[in-house]
């Protein structure tokens, strides 16, 4: 047994045979590092890309093909971040299964999704690139499912008028990042796995400031690493692990977030948080673990302990031109889209979350607490576990469910924050030169609900947007007037050190864990202006506890340590969506308020702008709506 | 419902260490992974443990239970009697970072050493075409999700690290087969995974298919077929002579890597 109780300069035994490529990566490793001013391993690149998911892998594969010295830098190893997650699709208007589908139908899907919140610019680049998008995935390995004339097949999914997401089985995410991944070491770029991103540098210049670089610790030695760089890519996901039952990993803990704010970067949207109609309820060790939407789209529906497909109660007066509105109709749609509506079982996550919690409020739930969606009624056994193989083998394994013979019991869960940072929509690039930021870190593009799918196109368009541009502000300006000064080097580290120095305070896992009742309790799906104040109060008082806390052990590999400084982000960030959220009073999308429970119009112009002032308090702005060209408006009155 | 589980957890880092005795409160349904979690953050903070997803989706809590890999996310506390002792080791092959966390370089320095895919163009539309029942089989194995516990169980490099460097692994198999059976690559990589990836080592006792999480026919579908395929390459006379006749630019003559 070894001795867990050193101190905190303990790095393991790894720290003594200092060898010159890192053993987890193969990357090089400064020899020379020790000499220099800070004494930290150090690295010099063109663009660092903080994130591998499919934002991050995107963006490191864009960079590199511009010219750029590309590094990328992730949490967990090459491969496991949480775009392997995603099961159902992405979408891209590229016409293989109706050929009447186009970038315009796309877009309006997009825009109608997010209550028209959306910044246009954003949902018009995604609708246009992501078919380009999804060949070159092909063109790099990927194994699409086909249609029967060889092209790739399209799926339904809730809010899109017609199959647009190309598809695996429901293993779509897994397909993608793997196919980023093999395309990233077949460049050559190099990667830091296992290594977290805690600061972000910035150096005096023409304009103000900029980004000159990032301070970092490898997961398993404990050891520190600074990067110089002139562009940093945020694709660092999103938030959910503030939330007690989310589909999410640990990774999860709004890094890229807090980190844009703390660099001097706004945030947008925060108060829109996606709580996914369907994940598992039970056992509850599995609460959370998500369901994908291809249930539905391929037949499967919503039942409550009555066995009525309670949807057809929840149709919204918005989307009533194109939802069927009774069982035949909704059941024709599936084999003939052109003469049928969408079954309202389809209708956009946030309409399908809301009225599963109506239900189980009513006591019409299932047993543990959700309700059924029923696909073995509806198909046969081989359909099922040709088209959902991986939700066939997850019920069966961890709940004893056979979904090919018996319904399955599902209940909302928290998914994906479609707030994040104020990007420029082109370039991805935010207020603070130099820092840009793709995929669910980044904010505007899904308004305030997005639509299923969509998130994987906007992993591709965005990531290779983003890194287009980091490339070239990196090979515009030059490395040498970049300054990573010694002393903020030392003050980073100091910070990254101090749950160390606190002897006898509170564990950071009771910390962690009391934020996410507080979140899924007062900041969840239904939110109200005192529950809201409430959580404000409670989330200043957690703060205060974690600057109280201990971790236990030295630093090598060491979880309690790296939790605690991912919960200084979780409770920046979890205080930004909660004062959105009180701020806007109304109902919209992901941002459900009991207090005003319609959509209001003015509140339909704008935009809530977070940053972070100069005494660390968290400010709020309001912001108007860019407004759409009428070339685009007219696309909203012309069709149903 | 709940009780009191005996675990035993391999403690210690590349200096040494051993098994510690642990008590952990376990509910219904939980799996080894959960009693894993409550462990750290009730009783022992710092205990290092891989995991994402916990669903079995992204193949990081890879582990020994009670000597078995097995993924700790997809093991179910179910499965064991409530009086038994489980014990929770880290993968054998891959030296010992600390606690579970394994050094699992090997993997990521094999992905690097097969040469990547290199499609013929594309249709004059834009767009490639390949029929489903052509591209079922590269699914299958693209259905890997990485645990590693393939190369872990491997009798080829467990215990034997010298057999390292001259032998992928079958996940790389599952890869080299993946991409031979691709019906629009055009690089031929048989002789490299004879020769550089070690297949010819491979002497298929399915270990690797017994562990895989995600029941993937390795041994069956990836290993023997890419076998024969070496073997056609290197004995049929007329497959040797129709790859100095023919040469043109499509795949059906592949351009050996």
């Amino acid at each position: 047994m070894t001795d867990t109780t050193g101190s905190p300069d303990t790095t393991g035994s790894t720290a003594a045979d200092a060898p010159t490529r890192h053993p987890m990566t193969g990357n090089r490793l400064t020899a020379e590092a020790a000499a220099e001013g800070h004494g930290f391993e150090e690295h010099a690149y063109d663009v660092v890309v903080i994130g591998a998911g499919g934002a991050g892998l995107r963006a490191a594969i864009a960079a590199h093909d511009a010219g750029a010295r590309t590094a990328i830098v992730c949490k967990s190893l090459l491969g496991k971040a949480h775009t392997v997650m995603a099961e159902g699709g992405i979408a891209a208007a590229m016409g293989n299964a109706y050929p009447e589908d186009n970038w315009k139908v796309h877009f309006r899907d997009t825009m109608r999704g997010g209550k028209m919140l959306n910044h246009w610019r954003m949902a018009e680049l995604h609708a246009q690139e992501a078919p380009e998008r999804v060949l070159e995935l092909e063109e790099w390995g990927a194994l699409f499912d086909r249609t029967s004339d060889g092209l790739i097949s399209q799926r339904d999914f809730g809010g899109h008028r017609y199959a647009r997401l190309a598809h695996v089985g429901d293993r779509t995410g897994l397909e993608m990042i793997r196919t980023l991944q093999q395309r990233a070491v077949a460049l050559g770029i190099d990667v830091f796995m296992e290594c977290t991103i805690t600061e972000i540098f910035k150096t005096p210049s023409d304009e103000g400031e900029r980004v000159s670089g990032a301070f970092g610790y490898w997961r398993e030695t404990g050891r520190f690493i600074v990067f110089k760089t002139p562009s940093v890519v945020l694709a660092t996901g999103g938030i959910g692990k503030s939330y007690r039952v989310t589909s999410n990993s640990w990774e999860y803990t709004g890094d890229g977030h807090a980190l844009a704010l703390r660099t001097g970067a706004s945030l947008i949207n925060m108060e829109f948080v996606q709580f996914h109609p369907t994940g598992m309820v039970w056992p509850p060790s599995v609460r959370g673990i998500l369901v994908t939407e291809s249930v539905r789209g391929d037949g499967g529906v919503l039942r409550n302990s009555e066995g009525k497909r309670f949807m057809f109660d929840y149709i919204p007066e918005y989307f009533k031109g194109e939802t069927a509105d009774n069982e035949e109709e909704a059941d024709r749609w599936y084999e003939d889209k052109t003469n049928n509506r969408r079954p309202p079982e389809l209708l956009p996550r946030d309409e399908v979350a809301r009225a599963i919690n109506s239900e189980i409020k009513a006591d019409r739930g299932s047993p543990h607490g959700g309700v059924f969606l029923d696909i073995a009624s509806r198909r046969d056994a081989e359909f099922i576990q040709r088209r959902l193989p991986s939700m066939y083998h997850q019920f069966k394994e961890l709940a004893d469910v056979d979904i090919t013979a018996e319904p399955m019991e599902i209940g909302p869960t928290c998914h994906y924050v479609m707030g994040g940072v104020e990007v420029d929509p082109d370039t991805g690039a935010s207020s603070v030169e130099g820092l840009y930021a793709a995929g669910e870190v980044a904010g505007g593009m899904h308004g305030s609900n997005r639509l299923g799918g969509n998130s994987l196109s906007d992993l591709l368009v965005f990531g290779n947007r983003a890194g287009i541009d980091a490339a070239q502000t990196a090979l515009k300006s030059s490395n040498q007037s970049l300054q990573v000064r010694d002393e903020e080097v030392r003050a980073a580290a100091e910070r990254a050190l101090a749950p160390f120095s606190i002897a006898g305070g509170e564990n950071p896992y009771t910390i962690q864990y009391n934020l996410q009742d507080l979140m899924q309790n007062l900041v969840g799906i239904i939110r109200k202006s005192d529950e809201l104040s409430t959580s404000l109060r409670e989330i200043e008082a957690l703060k205060e506890r974690a600057s109280r806390l201990s971790v236990e052990g030295n630093r090598q590999y060491n979880p309690g340590w790296h939790l605690a400084l991912d919960l200084s982000n979780m409770l920046l960030v979890s205080e930004c969506i909660a004062t959105a959220a009180l701020e806007r009073q109304e109902s919209r999308g992901g941002h459900t308020r009991d207090d005003f429970p319609g959509p209001d119009p003015h509140w339909g112009g704008r935009n809530l702008v977070l940053t972070l002032g100069d005494d660390g308090r968290v400010e709020l702005r309001h912001q108007p709506l860019p407004a759409m060209p009428e070339e685009l408006q007219d696309l909203f009155e012309a069709q149903p | 419902m709940g009780y009191e589980l005996k675990l035993r957890v391999w403690r210690g880092d590349a200096s040494g260490g051993g098994l510690n005795e642990y008590a952990v409160q376990v509910e219904e349904g939980e799996v080894v992974l959960d009693a894993i979690h409550r462990l750290q953050a009730t009783q022992a903070g710092d205990l290092a443990v891989r995991w994402n997803c916990k669903a079995g989706k992204c193949g990081s809590c890879s582990a020994e239970i009670n000597g078995r890999p097995r993924l700790m996310c997809m093991t179910r506390l179910a499965d064991f009697a409530e009086g038994d002792v489980i014990t929770v080791t880290p993968m054998r092959s891959f030296p010992v970072i600390r606690d579970l966390v394994t050094d699992v370089s090997y993997n990521y320095e094999k992905a690097r050493e097969v040469p990547s895919f290199a499609p013929t163009p594309r249709d004059p539309d834009g767009k490639r075409r390949m029929m489903q029942v052509d591209v079922e089989r590269g699914q299958e194995f693209r259905k890997c999700i990485e645990c590693f516990l393939c190369q872990n169980t491997c009798h080829v490099v467990r215990d034997h690290d010298h057999n390292k460097p001259a032998f992928a692994g079958p996940r790389f198999f599952l890869r080299y087969a993946e991409l031979d059976m691709h019906p629009l690559d055009t690089n031929d990589r048989r002789k490299l995974s004879q020769d550089a990836a070690g297949l010819g080592m491979c002497n298929i006792t399915k270990c690797c298919t017994e562990v895989c999480p995600e029941g993937i026919k390795i041994t069956d579908n990836a290993i023997i077929p890419m076998k024969e395929r070496v073997a056609d390459r290197k004995y049929d006379p007329v497959v040797w002579l129709g790859s100095k006749i023919f040469k043109r630019g499509d795949r059906a003559s592949r351009e050996e890597v």
